[in-house]
């Protein structure tokens, strides 16, 4: 019997473990940040943000109309002429460091509230946002007062007020992208969060306050779309600096273009994942895992059209398959959770029209039999196979959890699909060989391009994309360069 | 029982999948991320102890030493009860008669290294009269050792048919194969040595000596347990893993174990398919068990070093 019982083996669920949230402080409503203050809106109004993990409410935030952004300029241009315009760079720098640092004291608390807000695995805001974060600060503090040798030959000079607008999928990481190097380059910044998720930025303006920045050189204003324009049209703004969709995208440039303004953009994406027949596949397989289903597929640079070659293709998908049993989709603060929560209502219901779209194209569905939490909104890992270059979900950005996968006979077919996209942004090749590595990325129209790996992102390295995907870089000194006159 | 060689293909081994040693670490830290708690950590620990093969492997070995350590393979601490045996007991084939008669539980298996080990510098003849030994003196499992030399100048196929030679003398004993993958460096190698000990007829793939260092990285582990489990994709037919060296602690042991979950599922979660070569290790999961059920850490003098 006992033998019987040995060959068998057993089923080992893992406990649920998770993260405390007893350490953090939420208040219950949250005021805008206009020059070093929080101050009450203009219109009274506020709206809530929840926890898409569970539908709760975690606070009231205010909403900013055209009266609050105004004065949200007008602090951040006199701090800009009367301070921060004059400072030295090294000064600069201090207060950059000063940041980075307290962020790292306070990690684990902007993580929770990260995964509280945005329903990401607290194990990705943990392990990625928020080093991301401090590192974005330290990386730029360092370049405050090296301009100059950044840029040789070249009189450096700051820009001015820049107005900012970040996206859900990244809160408190897009925020860094865009506040550290406007600051370091000696500008100052109106920032808009995501209505979805501003609790970060709003624990970011409560930490640049301790820092002791100079009041107005951050400012953050919270609220829907209108205030996102009212940023954009304010005629004092001199640059206008948008990570979000491609629609919002075209609108602001518009926007910018009439009005002679300084534009960086970083917009959607569908890119491609390439598997060519002599890469370690197992290795392949993760890399697959990591760049669709990381944060949810709520990347902008997801590798969410997957190429395999011809002769792997079989091997290739019951691999993924297999790897996709063994994901756990559940509640985002659990350390052991690998797939945590949609965004939001809203993009749920997106991500679930598009794969009713691809089973009505005729692709087929594969999704592994996972338990998912009853409440709140969570979505199945999806693959699709049997898709066509034509087929809409192969075609259009989905957001989500949600993989096509084509095969290809040769490389030069690869790479004509690969570009066949109207997006431009990230791309990933993976083979054991070097020659067929580098021939294969420098023929892909893609602003960045990863070789045997994925979704990684440091800040010395820039990023952004070609075509619908946006134009301007961020990261390294490419981002230093897009605040600069 | 598994036939000794898979003789309907002919296998080219320099052609074995490509690993790629940084994706690997990615790969790895992820079940380092893994948090175990109460139950499913109380379940990992006693899984962990009831996979050791309880080792003493050195010059110096006497008889009495192999007794005392036969006695704690079924008597881990009995002042804490509901805890299981060890798998096994490993010793050199000359302490296998003195194991023999130690052990009372048929549970606890005798395994025996031979073919010259560690070093595996030995002719066949001697190698296959090491391993007859081990067996006619009453050990359940052989632990052999590959020529890593000839693996090393791309003499795969006698590589393989040494495997094969021993898996013969073995009969119905189970073969643990030792790649000392400390010695192959790369996970291309390591790699390449899990496919061939498996097409050759080992039951089990095993990492190291515990005489050479680098031993049981989980790099290496999960190398092999990938090796594992593509065979048993095309084939259906499952082979056992046993790290060794090296895993010194619970917390490895339950990474470890975590990495084996996740790869190969919860069928290799048994002392039938999955092994730890160690030593030093038993003391710590047991120190883990009785914090984890008592609520109280106790010091390693509470512990019997046998």
């Amino acid at each position: 019997m006992a033998k019987n019982k040995k060959t068998e083996g057993i089923e080992w669920n893992y406990s649920s473990s998770l993260e405390g949230t007893s350490h953090i402080q939420l208040q219950k409503k949250y005021d805008l940040f206009i020059g070093g203050k929080f101050v009450k809106p203009h219109s009274g109004k506020y709206f809530d943000t929840i926890n898409p993990a569970t539908g709760e409410v975690l606070a009231a935030i205010a909403q900013a109309d055209e009266t609050d952004v105004d004065k949200a300029v007008k602090a951040a241009r006199k701090a800009y002429n009367e301070i921060w315009k004059n400072m030295s760079g090294k000064e600069r720098g201090k207060y950059l460091f000063r940041i980075a640092r307290l962020i790292q004291d306070r990690a684990r608390e902007f993580a929770v509230i990260e995964t509280l807000d945005a329903g990401k695995t607290i194990r990705e805001s943990r392990d990625v946002d928020v080093p991301l974060v401090a590192n974005h600060f330290f990386y730029y503090a360092g370049w405050a007062d090296k301009l100059e040798y950044a840029f040789p030959n070249r009189k450096v000079e700051s820009l001015g007020v820049a107005g900012q607008i970040i996206p859900w999928n990244f809160p408190l990481l897009m925020a860094a992208w865009k506040i550290a190097p406007a600051l370091a380059c000696g500008n100052t910044v109106v920032l808009k969060p995501a209505e979805t998720t501003p609790l970060t930025a709003l624990k970011l303006a409560e930490l640049i306050r301790d820092a002791g920045l100079p009041d107005g050189v951050v400012n953050i204003v919270t609220g829907y779309g209108d205030t996102g324009e009212a940023i954009v049209r304010h005629e004092d703004v001199d640059k206008v600096a948008f990570t979000g969709s491609t629609p919002v995208g075209k609108r602001i440039h518009e926007i910018a273009m009439e009005m002679g303004k300084k534009c960086t953009l970083e917009l959607g994406g569908k890119s491609a994942n390439i598997i060519l027949d002599d890469a370690p596949i197992d290795q392949a397989v993760e890399g697959i895992v990591n760049g669709i289903f990381f944060n949810q597929g709520h990347v902008c640079c997801a590798g969410s059209r997957l190429f395999v070659q011809e002769n792997v293709a079989d091997i290739v998908v019951r691999k993924l398959k297999d790897r996709m049993q063994s994901l756990i989709v559940g509640n985002p603060l659990d350390k052991n959770t690998d797939i945590g929560a949609i965004n939001s209502e809203k993009q749920l219901k997106t991500i679930h029209q598009y794969i009713q779209l691809g089973v009505e194209e005729g692709a087929e569905l594969y999704q592994p039999e996972c338990r998912v939490p009853a409440n709140g909104f969570y979505c199945r890992p999806t693959l699709f196979t049997n898709v066509a270059q034509s087929s809409r979900i192969a075609q259009e950005e989905i957001f989500g959890p949600v993989l096509t996968i084509q095969t290809f006979r040769t490389v030069d077919e690869v790479i004509q699909k690969a570009n066949n996209s109207p997006y431009g942004l990230a791309a990933g090749v993976w083979s054991d060989k070097g020659s067929r590595l580098f021939n294969l990325t420098s023929k892909l129209n893609a602003g960045v391009v990863w070789g045997n790996t994925y979704n990684r992102f440091d800040p010395s390295s820039p990023f952004g994309g070609f075509k619908e995907s946006g134009y301007g870089r961020e990261g390294g000194l490419h981002g230093l360069s897009a605040y600069l006159k | 029982m598994r036939s000794t060689v898979n003789k309907t293909e002919p296998i080219d081994f320099s052609q074995s999948p490509k690993v790629d040693k940084v994706g690997v670490e990615e790969r790895v830290a992820r079940f380092q991320t893994r948090s175990l708690k109460g139950a499913s950590k109380l379940q990992g620990l006693k899984l962990a102890l009831n996979m050791i093969d309880l080792t003493t492997l050195e010059g110096k070995d006497t008889p009495n030493k192999v007794r005392q350590m036969c006695y704690k393979a079924e008597h881990l601490h009995d002042s804490h009860p509901g805890l299981p045996t060890v798998a096994a007991v490993c010793v050199y084939p000359s302490m296998v008669k003195v194991a023999r008669e130690s052990l009372r539980n048929p549970e606890v298996k005798i395994a025996s290294v031979s073919t010259a080990f560690p070093s595996g510098q030995a002719d066949l003849n001697i190698k296959l009269t090491d391993t007859k030994l081990a067996l006619d003196n009453g050990a359940d499992e052989i632990d052999m050792v590959i020529s890593r030399g000839k693996f090393l100048s791309g003499e795969y196929n006698f590589v393989f048919d040494e495997i094969a030679a021993i898996k013969e003398a073995c009969g119905k004993s189970r073969l643990k194969v030792i790649l000392e993958t400390g010695e192959l460096v790369t996970l291309d190698n390591v790699r390449k040595a899990s496919d061939i000990a498996i097409y050759a007829g080992a039951d089990f793939i095993k990492t190291s000596t515990g005489k050479i260092q680098p031993a049981a990285t989980m790099q290496v582990t999960y190398t092999m347990l990938m090796a594992i489990k593509d065979y048993y994709d095309k084939t259906g037919i499952m082979i056992g893993m046993k790290p060794a060296g090296g895993i010194s602690n619970a917390k490895l042991a339950l990474h470890n174990l975590v990495m084996v979950n996740e790869t190969l599922g919860g069928k290799w979660l048994t002392n039938e398919w999955f092994r730890f070569g160690a030593s030093s290790l038993a003391n710590d999961v047991l120190m883990q068990i009785v914090k984890q059920e008592t609520g109280i850490y106790q010091s390693t003098d509470y512990f019997s070093i046998d």
